[in-house]
This record gives structure tokens, C-alpha cells and sequence, in this order.
């Protein structure tokens, strides 16, 4: 019987998704495919979107994936969406927008909850794409949560970061200035069709200006108009731009080096926490630690530096 | 390794007809009562739902279906499944279904028909007895 890498390898469509839910819900199982498949991966183009909600970013997705369909590429989404805090659960509502594609066998679509992981992105975002990237996607996706200003995990996995604003913004000219400057690749300045678009782009630009180009690249600014596909050849091209000055410039092994250290954290993050729940669970020392810190009795880095100890000891 | 496994549903409307409140009122109970809903709204086909219930690897697919075409989607979707070998995820739904016809679509392998008057409560708590997460296996 063939292993779940294998099929995966194969092709085998339901075994992929098989495989992201594994790696999504934590379990081992999908760990040990995915270190099977490591060495697949490494081939995919990453395209991270972000902006506010309502700034049109699946439909924008929606439009990419098509030209590149067009253009003979394969193209992996994954879809991110958040979690309600007070119940755990959470409606994943993007592919609403990407439905053009559903029956097409060159897209996959995943849609993953934030599961409490901030940054807008899931724990699992780069787990997923790894198994996309092993099925022999040429480009993947990652649309992320949208909620404005901590977006920032995406400039750790995509190799190319489009940032999407709409006229009219306000508030968000705030959450530029507070880091999505320094996310963007490209500015994708959607609904170009609405009033005060020129004011918008002048702002985005004298804001660029502001940064100055300390990389050598300086940020394209994209009108589009998703809603119709207006603009979204000319976003194709710019993202193309990007990959190839990545390229030229030696710039795309930095990228895929952050990529992987960023990788290794999370990985490191996530087995930690775990082990920390576990120790907390099972380890009468520890748990006695805490009741500790809880009753007041001891101030709570002390008990931390104590758990530290107890954990590496264990 | 201590998972963090979560039931992940698609809830959907195939078809013609409109009235998406109901599906709507669904899926907000059914994340309120902590699962991952995969919502993808309105008109779709049969083909469509299979193909999204795959990629997303749900644990159940959950339908409302308004239009009197309940004995056309369902059975339709099921064989679907069926021939892409994902007959293990669960098909339930509600809509305006008559007596007879439940019990056929029961015979089908349909896993329970809620009619109106059902309680999101009740919903939720046969999803809780009767669905499990697949990586929990």
C-alpha cells in the first residue's frame, strides 16, 4: 500500500488534502509524510496577499488565478480566514469568490483558520504550502485574515507581497505608515474605478518616496478593478517583474533562506508550546510551579525560569 | 504530539433557489458551537460541492436545499462522492422535504434530514454524536 507521501507524489488530489488536515490539526502522522516530501519542495513561486477586509483580496486572487491558468501556470490557494476567539470555531468563507475555478484539476483551494495564531496567518500556513509546493504547484497563494496592521508573517513565507488598498481608505494610510509599507512588494491599488483614487495613489507614492528604496526595489503601484479583471494583466506582469528582479539579484535565495529559518521557528513554537501543555498536564513538578505563581505565593517569572529548568531537565 | 483536531464542515446551497438565510443561520450556529465551517454560498452544483468538500477535506457536508430538487442534489451528491471514493464524509441537510421522500433519501445513505421547525441546538448536537474529525482516527 502506497504511503500518504506517495500518493500525494502521485498526484492523488484527496490524499493532499488528507495531508494539509493532518499537518493543520497537528498530527504526527502528517509530520512524517511532510518530512518525506521535504525534498519536492523548494519549486513553487509564493505570492502572499494582504490588505483590509473588504479591500477585495479573494476576488483579486480569484482574477490572478485565472490569468495564470491562462498563462499554462498550476496554482495553489490557501485561504485564510479567523477564528472566533470565544467559540474555537470559524467560517471559511473565500472560495465564495473562487468558485470559476472549482472544477479545474491545475487549482487547488484550501481554506485554514487562524486557530488563535496571530500575524494573519494559521500555524499551519506554511505546512500547507509545502505539500502544495510538493504536489508540483508552479505558483501558491496565501491570502491572509486581512485584519490590518500585524499581517507581518507573510513577508516570512511569500517570496513576492502584495499589499491591497482601496480609495477612500482613511484609517488605513495609518496601518501603512505602522508597517505595511515595509510587507510590500506591490501595492495594488484595487477598486480603481471609485472616487478618490488618484488622491489614494499619490498618497501610497509619497509614502514610498518616504521609504526610500533600500533593497533596489522600489514598489510598483497596480490599479485594478477585480470586480471586472481590469488591471489584474497588468498585476500578473508586475509579480513577474518582481520574481525575475528576485532572481537577477540573488535576492530569491535570501528569500527562501528567511523563508526556511522562519519554517524552523514556527516548528520550534509550535513543539514547544505542546510540550509545555503536556508538562503542565502530566508533570506534578511543574503543575505545582504553577499553582505556585497562581496563588500569589511566587511572582511569575520566577516560576517561569523554574518551568525553563524543569523542561530542559525532562 | 498533542493534536488539535477541529470537525470541519461545507455548508452550501445547490441549485436554483435563493434563500441562503437559512444555511446562513446554520453555519454561524454551527461555528458558535466551535467547528470549522467551509461556507461557499449560494448556486452551486453538485460537481462544485464534491470537488470544494474534497479539497477542504471536510468531515461532513451539511446542504439546504429549499427548491423541491431535494431528490435530484442529494442522491446526486452522494454518487459523486461515492465515485471519487469520499463516501466516508457524512451528507445531512434540511429544507422543506416531504414524509416519503425522507425516507427515501434516508435509504440513499443521507445521514439526517432536519424540516422546519428544527433548533440550531439540535443540529449541533447531532453533529457532536455523529460526526468525527478524520485525523483523529
Amino acid at each position: 500500500m502506497a504511503t500518504l507521501a506517495q500518493r500525494v507524489r502521485g498526484g492523488e488530489r484527496r490524499a493532499a488534502a488528507r495531508l494539509m488536515r493532518l499537518l493543520d490539526d497537528g498530527v504526527s502522522a502528517g509530520f512524517d509524510a511532510l518530512r518525506e516530501l521535504y525534498p519536492d519542495t523548494g519549486r513553487a513561486r509564493i505570492v502572499g496577499v494582504t490588505g483590509s477586509p473588504g479591500s477585495g483580496k479573494s476576488t483579486l486572487v480569484d482574477q490572478l488565478v485565472r490569468v495564470w491558468r491562462d498563462r499554462g501556470l498550476t496554482v495553489g490557494v490557501v485561504a485564510i480566514d479567523p477564528t472566533s476567539p470565544f467559540s474555537g470555531g470559524a467560517i471559511l468563507g473565500d472560495r465564495i469568490r473562487m468558485r470559476q475555478h472549482e472544477a479545474d484539476d491545475g487549482v487547488f483551494v484550501r481554506s485554514l483558520a487562524t486557530r488563535g495564531n496571530l500575524g494573519g496567518l494559521s500555524r499551519s500556513t506554511r505546512d500547507v504550502v509545502a505539500v502544495m509546493d510538493a504536489m508540483g504547484m508552479d505558483r501558491i497563494v496565501i491570502e491572509t485574515v486581512g485584519v490590518g496592521q500585524d499581517e507581518v508573517d507573510i513577508v516570512g513565507t511569500a517570496h513576492t507581497s502584495l499589499v491591497v488598498l482601496v480609495p477612500g481608505m482613511g484609517d488605513d494610510i495609518q496601518a501603512i505608515k505602522a508597517g505595511i509599507l515595509e510587507i510590500a512588494d506591490i501595492f495594488v491599488l484595487n477598486k480603481a474605478d471609485h472616487e478618490g483614487v488618484d488622491r489614494a495613489e499619490r498618497e501610497i507614492r509619497a509614502m514610498i518616496e518616504l521609504g526610500g528604496d533600500l533593497d533596489g526595489w522600489k514598489p510598483p503601484i497596480v490599479r485594478t478593478i477585480a470586480s471586472s479583471g481590469e488591471g489584474v494583466l497588468n498585476l500578473a506582469d508586475a509579480v513577474d517583474d518582481h520574481l525575475r528582479w528576485l532572481d537577477e539579484t540573488g535576492r530569491f535565495e535570501d528569500r527562501v533562506r528567511r523563508a526556511r529559518v522562519h519554517h524552523v521557528r514556527q516548528a520550534l513554537r509550535d513543539r514547544f508550546e505542546r510540550r509545555l501543555d503536556r508538562a503542565i498536564t502530566e508533570q506534578t513538578g511543574i503543575a505545582g510551579l504553577i499553582d505556585a505563581a497562581a496563588s500569589g505565593e511566587q511572582d511569575p517569572y520566577s516560576v517561569a525560569d523554574a518551568v525553563l529548568a524543569e523542561l530542559s531537565v525532562g | 504530539m498533542q493534536e488539535q483536531a477541529r470537525i470541519r464542515i461545507l455548508v452550501g446551497k445547490p441549485g436554483l433557489d435563493g434563500h441562503d438565510r437559512g444555511a446562513k443561520v446554520v453555519a454561524r450556529a454551527l461555528r458558535d458551537a466551535g467547528f470549522e465551517i467551509i461556507y461557499t454560498g449560494l448556486h452551486q452544483t453538485a460537481e462544485s460541492i464534491v470537488s470544494a468538500a474534497i479539497e477542504e477535506d471536510v468531515d461532513a457536508i451539511g446542504l439546504s436545499i429549499l427548491s423541491g430538487a431535494h431528490m435530484t442534489y442529494f442522491p446526486k451528491i452522494r454518487k459523486l462522492l461515492q465515485e471519487r471514493g469520499a463516501d466516508d464524509i457524512i451528507v445531512f441537510g434540511g429544507g422543506i422535504i416531504p414524509e416519503d421522500d425522507l425516507q427515501a433519501l434516508e435509504q440513499e445513505g443521507i445521514a439526517r434530514l432536519f424540516t422546519p421547525g428544527t433548533t440550531t441546538e439540535e443540529i449541533i448536537a447531532w453533529v457532536r454524536d455523529n460526526v468525527r474529525p478524520k485525523s483523529a482516527a
